[in-house]
């Protein structure tokens, strides 16, 4: 009796591979993904919230520095690289959309844009960092800031601007490796409106750092823009 | 709760929250450079936090998602809540008191 329902149970999982035996159904398979993947992304909400922290701490303790150090990022350029990320969040989940309903060029023509948005968005940011150092505004020996008060602190702006942004960076960097790997195995068909477990949980990370430059696209660039706290 | 069938999202929903997002962006933008004094950061952060909720609702549908899903999410967003404000507070309020060493 018992090894009838084994066998039942195991013709049943062999006409839908897609389902590991471990899993009772498709539903609670893809439920225990899901909150895999959020569970790591909530470590990564702390891992930055220590340095969101650290942001507000200083900010409080030397508003005057931050005021005038804020005015040296550019503005315009900051919302032309939010606006790039957002369409990158939109092709993403386009690409989650597509996997679902099993269109595989669609998809694989999704995922490869949010590629490119991703390269123009570090492109932007690599040339943000050049024009820090060109103008000696990377904290270290050769630090200055012109028309920054409180000159003791500005460097902990600074300080802070290159890690949050620069640890942004480095989960996009990973995101477009992960992205390669993934229209790779797109290509050859891997996913389909059945199984497309990592589209789904790799669109779950590209947002989630979509979302953390929501926050550091004010914090860096429109805090204290309009003119207050200058010399 | 949608139910499994209904799982997949229309795609009129990506695009509207899509556009509501650039105009956020814009709008935050060119807000940043008119002086509200203190209210500037305000602002900042109520735009910011309304484009993030949008993103985790629909684009990570965290609306479409299980309770479970939502608790966790909730749950980190709680201890974020706790690490910034408890720290904050004592930063905030220490110099009330005139007390020496602050």
């Amino acid at each position: 009796m018992d090894s009838d329902v084994v066998i039942a149970e195991q013709h049943h999982h062999a006409a839908s591979p897609a389902l590991r035996h471990h899993f009772a159904n498709p539903e609670q398979q893809k439920e225990a993904s899901t909150v895999g993947m959020w569970v790591f992304l909530v470590t990564e909400i702390m891992f930055f919230g220590g340095m969101f922290l650290a942001y507000f701490a200083y900010r409080q303790a030397y508003p005057a520095a931050f005021a005038s150090a804020s005015n040296k990022t550019n503005l315009w350029i900051g919302a032309t690289n939010t606006t790039v990320l957002i369409c990158s969040s939109l092709t993403m989940a386009m690409a989650v959309h597509f996997a679902a309903i099993s269109k595989r060029t669609l998809l694989v023509i999704c995922l490869a844009l949010t590629l490119l948005l991703g390269g123009v968005f570090l492109g932007v940011k690599a040339y943000e960092y050049h024009d820090k150092w060109v103008h000696h505004e990377v904290p270290g020996q050769n630090f200055e800031c012109e028309g920054c008060v409180d000159a003791t602190h500005t460097p902990l702006f600074f300080s802070l601007y290159f890690g949050m942004t620069g640890l942004h960076a480095i989960h996009m960097i990973v995101g477009v490796g992960v992205l390669l790997v993934l229209i790779f195995q797109a290509r050859q068909g891997r996913f389909n409106a059945e199984w497309h477990t990592p589209i789904e949980n790799f669109g779950l990370y590209w947002h989630f750092v979509d979302i953390i430059w929501i926050f550091l696209f004010p914090l860096f660039y429109l805090i204290d823009r309009s003119g207050r706290g200058l010399s | 709760m949608a139910a499994h069938e209904s799982h997949i999202v229309p795609k009129w929903i990506y695009f509207t929250v899509f556009i509501a997002l650039i105009i956020l962006t814009w709008v935050t933008a060119l807000v940043s450079t008119v002086n509200l004094g203190r209210w500037n950061i305000f602002v900042a952060l109520a735009i910011a936090i309304m484009k993030a909720s949008l993103v985790a609702l629909f684009f990570m549908h965290v609306y479409y998602s299980t309770r479970l899903t939502k608790m966790i999410v909730l749950s980190g967003l709680f201890w974020l809540i706790l690490l910034l404000f408890i720290t904050m507070a004592d930063l905030w309020t220490r110099n009330w008191m005139g007390v020496p060493g602050r």
